[in-house]
């Protein structure tokens, strides 16, 4: 970058940056964007995705490598570092853009490859091994017979809003934000806009908590700005302790500045002077970046007192979680918040009314405040324009399991679930087929392959028995055993309970007990045992309702959602794995059998000795034999024979 | 002063909110909760010895006895799951003699089991220290410990 | 006041109050776990859900408010359906135990199950066997029996407010546990037993020594003494299933006879001992106005407060042994010689309403000769269950007098048992001493009453005596602040850590709520109406004892005896 476009240059143009019209920005203005916004760049310009999951692929080895590269070869480049673009499965992903170019992706990149691809782009020609494709862009060259990101199946069906510069910008660079048109609608929103003007756009917008909660945004910020309180509080809840959900970090990682926008503008909306972002303290990344993006907002004048001349001040703090699911439910989250137990409140009074502090409160979704830049810039009929009916927008999803890319994926509402699954990620890995999909996390459902024309949105989830929820999709194929799934998601749900109320606390861990027996061959099972696993499994039903109905929280109200979605569509796995004792795809590992084959085995009695539960008998080199009703299906033997005699059934 | 006393001095703000922070910050520099931070810390925020030791079992991240030199931490969210982390966690368990929140005798290791570290895409993972193994096997397991018996003999 | 409708009729009800509070006046009875009177209602155990029109969950009572135009269900099938399910859960792992259990009977939770019909283990779960935790001499923890109500902890907080106990955990881990775990005996716990009054269930109960005192009454060679305290004669009753309030007075000295002691005598003589050398003491400070005010020290659990977590206000506290502590000395000195037989062959039991008595007579203090003057300590519910176990039919019993030589008693002896009880008996031989004559209205009004702190000023010939009771410890705590800080105007302060004093304690009858402490106290009053004497100085037979004995109250015999000392102990708090 040449020397005038340093940090914090754009910082005096703040004003006209936000007073004038585009077309009327200043030469020096002009420039400087074209500059932050990489749309004219005078040197290489070299970013690799260094988020959690890219640094978990590599990536850091790989920013190193390009760094010696550089260095070795006395190459004046630009180094920047970017979020998750959403191909989380193929990273690391690094991008290269020459001047007058545009930018070429590559994928799955190795420490090895560095040299190769690096060589080549500098070379002017495009290495096609690992090559993604590249960003479209008019102002720039195309390279040729380069795939456009937005033909590629993964992006084309995708409306990429939240996620646009995700993987894209620096996200440590508020300049670059700003360049991107952010921070001006906040700016605005303080000067020109009443509060409950905003409440009310929010509200005609139709978003929904993207928590998975689907309460109308708009209406809830309406009540705590109405309750009349001399301190409110906005929380950024980011705990996102849904496992399987990405998407919140994502954001956060890829583009904090987004969400710290979102965060100013709801705060401004409900009279709010102090926000709080809590975090899982396991976000190390995310929590640099906020810290360093609030640090850098505060620097800008866009957080403190008096922003801008308005008369409106607001401070962001990070409150770090410490690690429990429950936390996520905003009553729980105030308490946490408040240094106590995480044990959610029974609500009436809702936070609105009477949240952290005893003051109005509201708390939302990071995804969620995410949205609200957007909605405000283009008004809310651009944003229910998105979308069908009762759900506007777009809704971001983190695909994992065995599906064949796994990412995150934003599309509209509505769209259906077989475009994302068949489409957007393609399915099953290559040789697998498609099972089910698992949606909403561990108090969310399943759908089977068969099932999933179905638009996405709150409503026909839930009536198909899935929940949308964080929107966190789990893929399942032919090898993964739905009785195992839920017999984890229920191991879960027990160990994240609160433990305050009975139908939670001893509901899961009944169910859960019970889920163990059935993935368990008892040591002397009779007739009778396999009866009361079916009776068990019958009152599971009757007790899912219960806790439903009298939880007092959402974590137990849902908890039964997997259990009872899966009996819905996958009743005969259960009952395989009660009557038959079989696990088909060959998960649940305590239901085997092993057996020593007379014929291979030599005799050497080490099995013998090694296993656990003695259920291994015979004379020393002679055949060995396993005693089933004693064997627990640890495979123990099986690992440690030298002639490959055991097997199991 | 005691190390302690000048992490309570940082925490000027002497309320209930600030009990997590304090505690985080004491556990960042100890590495572990004792008995006797939880009591100083219960006199400087004016909190019951109870209060703070129900607070931190509550919470994953605190924990009340020193980890090993190598802390292992095994995901065990969703993804890794289906990806047979418990298989990993097993092996882990036979290797090291060590359960889920445990060290070893010499102080080498401990074990955890996390929820989701964020990296379904590479499941299953696990992380020793801050160094992360992506789609690790569990027969794998064995050699990335010997590998860190002889880096340390 | 709005009006609602319940079970398809409307009711008007005040505005503001929960659902459950709106039905319980309108005597619909809606079955509670975790709330009580007085405890903020945290809506944990969901038993006293209902059904509101308009609400897709059911919805908890004992937390929600009343609104215009509520429709509720109160027993509807889902209902019904669901608080049975919920008490089938708590069963599915709870030990089979009712047959052994303490509280067998007297059960929170297996009143539920009756009443909600449950007959059979539809939910199996599978059993814990958390080790009882046995350490502390006043109580005793069964976590297995345990259903996280979450009434001792708030009980602990809220009323005592001192939180040796919470919840720790969480989810299927969840448990009640002191700081680090440590077992009760060495954590911050005073022993009050608040909160095994409060458990709905047997999970804490009187640490007892039922054993070792049958092997005792059982030796022909042994001579078995015991003392009961005033505020058992008027609780005993209830543990009968007679009206609270009713007073046992002579009828439990026939069943303590056909139990097999062999003297029995009331604490309330040494009551008016306790008395005068308090009386002596605070006289002497009030003089020379030093270590003023005078914290009674009567209340073991507050001993144990003191000790543990203000050692500076352990100077403040009257070094007067307890009551019972002072009939144990006499017994093993008095008494032994008087009736000749080596104080090793007399054993002392206490039956009082205190828990912390209990760990209080295993002191080193409270021993002679290396022999503890009290031997053991029994509960008033252990004394019912006692009286049980020996087949005795309470009501078939006529009264009986106590033994010799400490038969006479006045009422300032029993009005121990009341919160400001002490204070007012007290400022009686206070007055005496300082004016050389009987107050004119012994009684002092203005020590009794509702509220937690209670104050009056005496005028006397040298000055005010400002005398004050606060009671429940969480109430004293500010109090305590200010005398720490020099800031108390006070010249004697009854501090008792039990709500209502003594009637209270950590070992009297379930259930205790605010109607029954009230019934018990007022009984202590209208004894203390009724009584003749009313003055501690006025007992002849402790004049006579001081004769004979003691020489004279705050004498170097009496102090030698009578006089105690407490220490620091450093505890986890
Ligand atoms: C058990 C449980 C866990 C939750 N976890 C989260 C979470 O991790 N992140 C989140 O944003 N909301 C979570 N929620 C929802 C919150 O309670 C709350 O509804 C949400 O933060 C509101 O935000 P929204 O209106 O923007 O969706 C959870 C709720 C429950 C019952
Ligand atoms: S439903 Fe579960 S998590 Fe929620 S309050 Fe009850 S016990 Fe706690
Ligand atoms: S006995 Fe008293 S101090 Fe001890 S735990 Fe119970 S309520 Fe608390
Ligand atoms: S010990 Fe008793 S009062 Fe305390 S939580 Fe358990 S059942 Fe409730
Ligand atoms: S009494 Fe209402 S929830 Fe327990």
């Amino acid at each position: 970058m040449t020397e005038e476009v340093h940090t914090g240059s754009i910082k005096k143009l703040i004003p006209e940056f936000i007073e004038k019209d585009p077309k009327e920005y200043s030469p020096e203005l002009v420039e400087l964007i074209e500059r932050l916004t990489h749309l004219k760049i005078l040197k290489p310009l070299i970013m690799v995705g260094l988020n959690t999951s890219g640094r978990i692929a590599g990536a850091r080895r790989v920013f190193e490598a390009v760094t010696g590269y550089l260095k070795e070869r006395d190459i004046d480049a630009e180094m920047a570092e970017t979020g998750a673009i959403g191909l989380n499965s193929e990273e690391p992903v690094l991008s290269v853009q020459l001047p007058g170019r545009t930018r070429v992706l590559f994928i799955n990149v190795a420490v090895d490859d560095v040299q190769v691809i690096l060589d080549d782009v500098f070379h002017h020609t495009i290495p096609r091994e690992k090559l993604l494709g590249q960003i479209r862009d008019e102002n720039m060259d195309a390279w040729q017979d380069v795939p456009f990101l937005d033909e590629l199946a993964f992006f084309s069906r995708q409306r990429r809003i939240l996620l646009k510069q995700n993987g894209i910008i620096d996200p440590l660079s508020i300049d670059a934000y700003i360049a991107h048109g952010g921070y001006r609608t906040f700016l605005k929103t303080i000067r020109y806009h009443t509060l409950e003007e905003i409440c009310v756009m929010m509200e005609e917008s139709g978003l929904r908590g993207r928590s998975g909660s689907g309460f109308l945004t708009g209406k809830k910020w309406m009540v705590a700005q109405q309750t009349p309180a001399e301190q409110k509080y906005l929380v950024c809840n980011a705990e996102e302790s849904d496992p399987g959900a990405f998407m919140d970090r994502a954001l956060m990682e890829g583009n904090p500045h987004q969400l710290i926008e979102g965060i100013c503008i709801a705060a401004y909306a409900i009279g709010a002077t102090k926000a709080y972002i809590y975090i899982r303290s396991e976000y190390n990344d995310s929590i640099r970046k906020l810290s360093a993006a609030i640090q850098a907002a505060r620097d800008y004048g866009i957080l403190g007192h008096n922003i801008f001349f308005s008369g409106f001040n607001l401070s962001i703090s990070i409150r770090k979680g410490p690690g429990a699911f429950v936390c996520g439910e905003e009553t729980a989250l105030i308490a946490s918040m408040e240094g106590k137990r995480g044990m959610p409140q029974s609500k009436p009074p809702y936070p609105a009314e009477r949240g952290f502090h005893k003051k109005p409160t509201i708390v939302n979704n990071v995804e969620t405040l995410s949205n609200v830049p957007h909605i405000i810039a283009n008004g809310p009929e651009w944003f229910r324009g998105i979308g069908t009916g009762d759900c506007t927008g777009t809704k971001i999803f983190s695909v994992s399991g065995r599906a064949r890319t796994r990412g995150l994926i934003e599309i509209p509402m509505g769209t259906s679930l077989e475009v994302l699954v068949q489409e957007i990620i393609g399915g099953s890995q290559p040789g697998r087929t498609l099972k089910a999909v698992h949606i909403g996390g561990p108090y969310g459902g399943m759908l089977p392959a068969s099932k999933l024309n179905i638009p996405v949105c709150y409503e026909t989830f839930r009536r198909a028995g899935a929940v949308l929820g964080a929107g966190g999709i789990l893929v399942l194929d032919e090898k993964t055993c739905v009785v195992d799934l839920v017999k984890y998601f229920m191991g879960f749900m027990k160990h994240q309970s609160c433990g305050k109320c009975i139908p939670c606390r001893e509901g899961t861990k009944r169910m859960s007990e019970l889920l163990d027996e059935i993935t368990r061959k008892p040591l002397a099972e009779d007739q009778h045992d396999t009866l009361e696993k079916f009776r068990g499994l019958m009152q599971l039903e009757k007790l899912a309702d219960v806790m439903r109905d009298t939880s007092l929280c959402g974590l137990g109200q849902l908890a039964a959602n997997p259990l009872i979605s899966a009996l819905w569509h996958f009743r005969e796995e259960f009952e395989e794995h009660i009557f038959d004792r079989h696990c088909k795809p060959n998960v649940c590992r305590e239901l085997r059998t092993y057996y020593i084959d007379v014929e291979l085995c030599t005799g050497c009695t080490v099995c013998a000795k090694r296993c656990p539960e003695d259920a291994i008998i015979g004379t020393e080199r002679h055949p060995y034999f396993i005693v089933p009703d004693k064997c627990t299906g640890c495979g123990i033997c099986k690992e440690v024979c030298k002639f490959s005699a055991v097997f199991y059934n | 002063m005691d190390r302690i006393d000048q992490i309570l001095n940082d925490f000027r703000q002497v309320n209930r909110d600030a009990l997590i922070p304090v505690l985080q910050a004491v556990q960042d520099e100890f590495g572990y909760l004792s008995g006797e931070s939880l009591e100083k810390i219960g006199a400087h925020l004016r909190l019951p010895a109870s209060k703070i030791y129900g607070l931190a079992t509550f919470y994953s991240q605190f924990t009340f006895a020193p980890r090993g030199k190598y802390h292992i931490r095994v995901c065990n969210g969703t993804a890794c799951h289906i990806d047979r982390s418990t298989s990993i966690l097993k092996e882990l368990n036979k290797q090291l003699g060590i359960v889920d929140g445990e060290a070893t005798r010499d102080g080498m290791f401990s074990l955890e089991v996390v929820a989701c570290m964020g990296a379904c895409g590479q499941s299953p993972v696990i992380a020793i220290n801050e160094d992360y193994y992506p789609k690790v096997r569990s027969s794998a397991i064995r050699g990335l410990l010997d590998d860190i018996r002889t880096k340390h003999r | 006041m709005i009006k609602i409708e319940v079970n398809k009729k409307a009711v008007s009800v005040e505005k503001g109050q929960t659902i459950l509070s709106a039905l319980r006046e309108h005597g619909i009875m809606v079955p509670t776990l975790c709330s009580m009177e007085e405890l903020t209602p945290t809506g944990a155990c969901r038993m006293c859900v209902v059904e509101v029109e308009g609400f897709d969950n059911l919805v908890p009572a004992c937390s929600f408010k009343v609104q215009e135009w509520m429709k509720i269900k109160t027993h509807s099938a889902r209902v019904l359906r669901a608080r049975k399910a919920n008490v089938e859960l708590l069963l599915s792992n709870h030990p089979d135990d009712c047959l052994y259990c303490e509280r067998s009977g007297n059960c929170e939770l297996q009143k539920l199950a009756e009443d909600l019909n449950v007959r059979n283990r539809r939910i199996q779960g599978k059993r814990t066997s958390a080790k009882i935790d046995s350490s502390s001499l006043g109580i005793v923890r069964d976590p297995d029996k345990c259903i996280l109500c979450g009434r001792c902890v708030r009980v602990c907080e809220e009323i005592v407010g001192i939180s040796t106990i919470d919840f720790e955990r969480r989810g299927d881990q969840l448990k009640i546990a002191t700081a680090m775990s440590e077992p009760l005996q060495f954590s911050s716990c005073i022993d009050c037993g608040q909160c095994v009054v409060a458990c709905p269930t047997g999970a804490l109960i009187d640490h007892n020594q039922f054993q070792e005192l049958d092997t005792s009454l059982d030796d022909p060679d042994m001579i078995v003494t015991v003392q009961y305290t005033p505020e058992v004669t008027v609780s005993l009753a209830e543990a009968f299933g007679f009206r609270p309030g009713t007073d046992m007075k002579g009828i439990i000295n026939t069943a303590l006879r056909r139990i097999g002691f062999d003297y029995i005598f009331e604490t309330a003589f040494g009551g008016d001992v306790f008395i005068q050398e308090q009386a002596a003491e605070l006289i002497a400070r009030f003089r020379r106005k030093e270590k003023m005010p005078m914290i009674t020290s009567r209340c073991p659990a507050l001993v144990n407060y003191v000790e543990e977590f203000r050692p500076e206000l352990i100077s403040f506290l009257t070094p007067v042994r307890p009551p019972h502590q002072i009939m144990g000395k006499l017994i093993n000195k008095w008494f032994a010689t008087k009736k000749q037989v080596p104080s090793n062959r007399i054993q002392n039991v206490l039956i009082t309403n205190c828990t912390a008595a209990k760990y209080e007579a295993s002191r080193p203090e409270y021993a002679s000769d290396n022999s503890p003057d009290v031997d053991y300590v029994l509960t008033t519910r252990e004394l019912a269950r006692l009286i049980r176990l020996n087949g005795i039919n309470i009501n078939g019993l006529d009264p009986e007098p106590a033994d010799g030589p400490f038969n006479a008693i006045t009422s300032a002896g029993k009005l121990l048992a009341n919160a400001g009880g002490e204070a007012e008996a007290t400022t009686r031989t206070v007055f005496r001493e300082i004016s050389k004559k009987e107050m004119q209205d012994p009684r002092i009004t203005k020590l009794r009453g509702n509220k937690y702190l209670r104050d009056a000023v005496i005028a006397t010939p040298k000055g005010d005596l400002r005398v004050a009771v606060v009671h429940g410890l969480k109430h004293a705590l500010k109090v305590m602040d200010e005398i720490s800080t020099g800031k108390s105007e006070y010249d004697l302060i009854e501090i008792m850590v039990c709500r209502e004093g003594c009637v209270n304690g950590g070992g009297q009858p379930i259930p205790a709520n605010v109607n029954v402490i009230r019934a018990r106290t007022k009984t202590i009053y209208d004894i203390d109406k009724s009584e003749s004497l009313h003055c501690a100085h006025k007992n002849n037979a402790v004049a006579k004892m001081y004769e004979e004995f003691a020489r004279a109250p705050a004498s170097d015999q009496s102090r030698d005896l009578f006089m105690t000392r407490f220490a620091h102990r450093k505890v986890l708090k």
